[in-house]
């Protein structure tokens, strides 16, 4: 692959908006993308320390409640005891709410469950979801319970002295999602490519080798899970703002299970993996309805990935860069090559 | 036991390690009764014994992986109890593994930038934002890895995965982790077995350059020869005991030793 790849594709996709036609489809555009980017931060977790969040919708919810009541103000009794009211908030701080508390969150649950690993991190993770789940349900006060929040507003975005365009048209919203995946992309190659992501991928391939070369592994984890969330937490405000309404159906495993389905697809812990798996099981149900009916779209939908996870186990994206390697393997020498040792 | 003589080295070198009354149950088994002993600074120490001895839990009580029964260890005047295996690599001492322990899905210089992650702090918010210092920290931990690589001389394999190396350059791989810790103690579990003579005869090379630097080193090996020929002092342990401790002229030709180790341990070697 080569460098030029992620420029090129980053234009193809760029260019959509401009012979696009179809509304509907840059909708499921826009979605699939907020969808990707949450399933970039799951890869942050399960690709690059192993770990699985399996409630990871818990942190997409948590943030797009938390932006949607930053953005529409509240009013609420606490304990019966004082009330808390909130006037509205522009959206952008809502995304940063959203986000903060969704990091706040992924602190807590990695602090709680990462000194005993593995299993135990699963256990918390779909608990802490179905707790989150049943608040944003019960919490009627707050949150209209099953009523859904509805009127949210879009995002606006600009700076001062430059103006400010509000989000009200799909491709400005395209744009804008584009762009966080973008972002996303890049702090996740910083990250990954540093000292903290080497510290990442060693606890994971061995971690007694890992802790005895100096590695404190639950401090690793933990920052890796508060990245995950806060990302995960970001995609969550994007989409409460874009469907400007959302209720606890957000919180359904169904959604953890489609992130999972898209980093295992594209290939857990590279780069492009979630976004290969993101555009692939994203736009699968769309384009299967437009010519078969919904029980045997999910029908294939479900015989795709069965037939991906069996033929590709490690997932589309290693099995090209395999394929790639094999087909130009260049040998690397010591001193022209300070650097090429390096993860691709 | 040898009280004298253990008394004259410390009188030679400061103490670096000491390991104090310590005693390591399995259950029922005993692993490791009240094991004594001192290590001085830029000493090399070795602790021999037959299979099922202890060497590997002691080691593995020394650098925090296991928390000893009784009695405790201490490294330059503090004591590792309770300490994390990461803490006690931040105070100097480090140690490889006996079973070969490598990165075996990153390359052979990926695996010595882990080595080296506490040799140069960046921040979060500096790797993110590719601060001009953090691209600066990248390239200084690239040229220490070189460094390491070519200490160790496995250089050339820098860009293939260190599962693929051959068996005795995973051991040297295993041993230029620990060095890129920059340890001022290095704890060394067999690390020739399976080497042949020619890769030993380097590892005892390199093993005197890391000497040269002041490096405190606890040695655990089988091969007598290389054992009796580099050791500032020898112990010796048998089922979970010290029953020698000296020089290597003065351990090799005790009754004792000769009975529990090195009457088999000779033919083998
Ligand atoms: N985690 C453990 N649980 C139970 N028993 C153990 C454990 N680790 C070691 N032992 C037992 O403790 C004893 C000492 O083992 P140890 O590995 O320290 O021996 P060693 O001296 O390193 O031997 P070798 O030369 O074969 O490496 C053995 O009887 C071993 O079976
Ligand atoms: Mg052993």
């Amino acid at each position: 692959m080569t460098r030029l790849t992620p420029i090129i594709v980053l234009l193809f996709f760029a260019s959509v908006p401009w012979w696009l036609t179809d509304q509907y489809l840059l909708h499921t555009l826009i979605t699939t993308g907020i969808f990707i980017l949450a399933a970039m931060s799951l890869n942050l977790l399960l690709g690059y320390t192993g770990q699985l969040s399996l409630g990871h919708v818990a942190f997409f919810g948590i943030g797009a409640y938390t932006s949607a009541l930053t953005a529409l103000g509240f009013d609420v009794e606490l304990f019966g005891l004082f009330r808390v009211v909130h006037e509205p908030w522009p959206p952008v701080l809502g995304l940063l709410f959203g986000t903060l508390v969704a990091a706040l969150c992924g602190f807590v649950i990695g602090k709680l469950s990462f000194r005993v690993r593995g299993a135990y991190f699963v256990i918390v993770t779909i608990s802490f979801a179905e707790v989150t789940r049943l608040v944003s349900l019960n919490w009627v006060e707050l949150t209209q319970g099953p009523l859904a929040l509805p009127g949210i507003p879009p995002l606006t975005i600009g700076f001062p002295g430059l103006g400010y365009m509000t989000l009200w048209e799909k491709t400005e919203n395209y744009y804008v999602v584009l762009a966080f995946i973008v972002l996303a992309y890049i702090l996740i190659k910083r990250l990954v490519n540093s000292r903290f992501g080497r510290a990442m991928i060693a606890l994971k391939g061995n971690e007694s080798l890992a802790t005895s070369v100096g590695i404190d592994v639950t401090r690793y984890l933990v920052i890796a899970a508060i990245v995950s969330a806060g990302m995960a937490g970001c995609a969550g405000a994007l989409y409460a703002h874009y469907i400007q309404i959302i209720d606890p159906m957000i919180f359904m495993f169904l959604n953890t299970v489609t992130m999972v389905i898209m980093v295992i697809t594209g290939g857990k812990g590279t780069l492009a993996g979630p976004l290969v798996g993101g555009l692939i099981f994203g736009l699968a149900p769309v384009v299967l309805r437009s010519y078969v009916g919904p029980e045997i779209q999910w029908i294939l939908y479900g015989l795709l990935m069965i037939v991906v996870v069996f033929v590709l186990p490690q997932g589309i994206v290693p099995a090209i860069e395999q394929w790639f390697n094999r087909t130009k393997a260049e040998p690397l020498r010591e001193p022209s090559v300070a650097g090429k040792g390096e993860r691709a | 036991m040898n009280a004298p003589v253990a008394a004259t080295a410390a009188l030679e070198r400061p103490v670096a390690l000491s390991i104090e009354h310590v005693a390591v149950h399995f259950g029922g088994l005993v692993a490791i009764s009240d094991l004594h002993f001192t290590v001085g600074e830029g000493e090399l120490v070795s602790l021999i014994g037959p299979n099922g001895a202890g060497k590997t839990t002691a080691f593995n009580v020394i650098t925090g992986f296991l928390r000893p029964t009784k009695g405790k260890v201490v490294y330059r005047g503090t004591p590792l109890t309770g300490l994390k295996p990461h803490e006690v690599t931040k105070l100097g001492l480090v140690r490889t593994f006996q079973r070969t322990s490598v990165f075996d899905s990153c390359t052979v210089f990926e695996n010595v930038l882990m080595g080296l992650h506490r040799r140069v702090h960046i921040g979060l918010v500096a790797t993110i934002l590719a601060l001009p210092s953090s691209t600066r920290a990248e390239a200084e931990l690239r040229e220490q890895a070189w460094d390491i690589l070519r200490l160790v001389g496995i250089e050339h394999r820098a860009s293939e995965l260190g599962g693929s190396l051959p068996y005795g350059e995973q051991r040297l791989l295993g041993v230029a982790l620990a060095l890129a810790t920059n340890p001022s103690a290095l704890l060394l579990d067999e690390p020739v077995s399976g080497m042949n003579p020619t890769e030993t005869g380097n590892f005892v090379r390199l093993l005197a350059k890391i000497r040269e630097r002041g490096t405190t080193i606890l040695l655990v090996e089988h091969d007598m020869p290389m054992v009796m020929g580099i050791s500032d002092r020898v112990v010796v342990l048998n089922n979970g005991r010290l029953i020698a401790e000296g020089p290597p002229s003065v351990v090799q030709n005790d009754p004792e030793v000769i009975r529990a180790y090195l009457g088999q341990g000779a033919k083998s070697a």
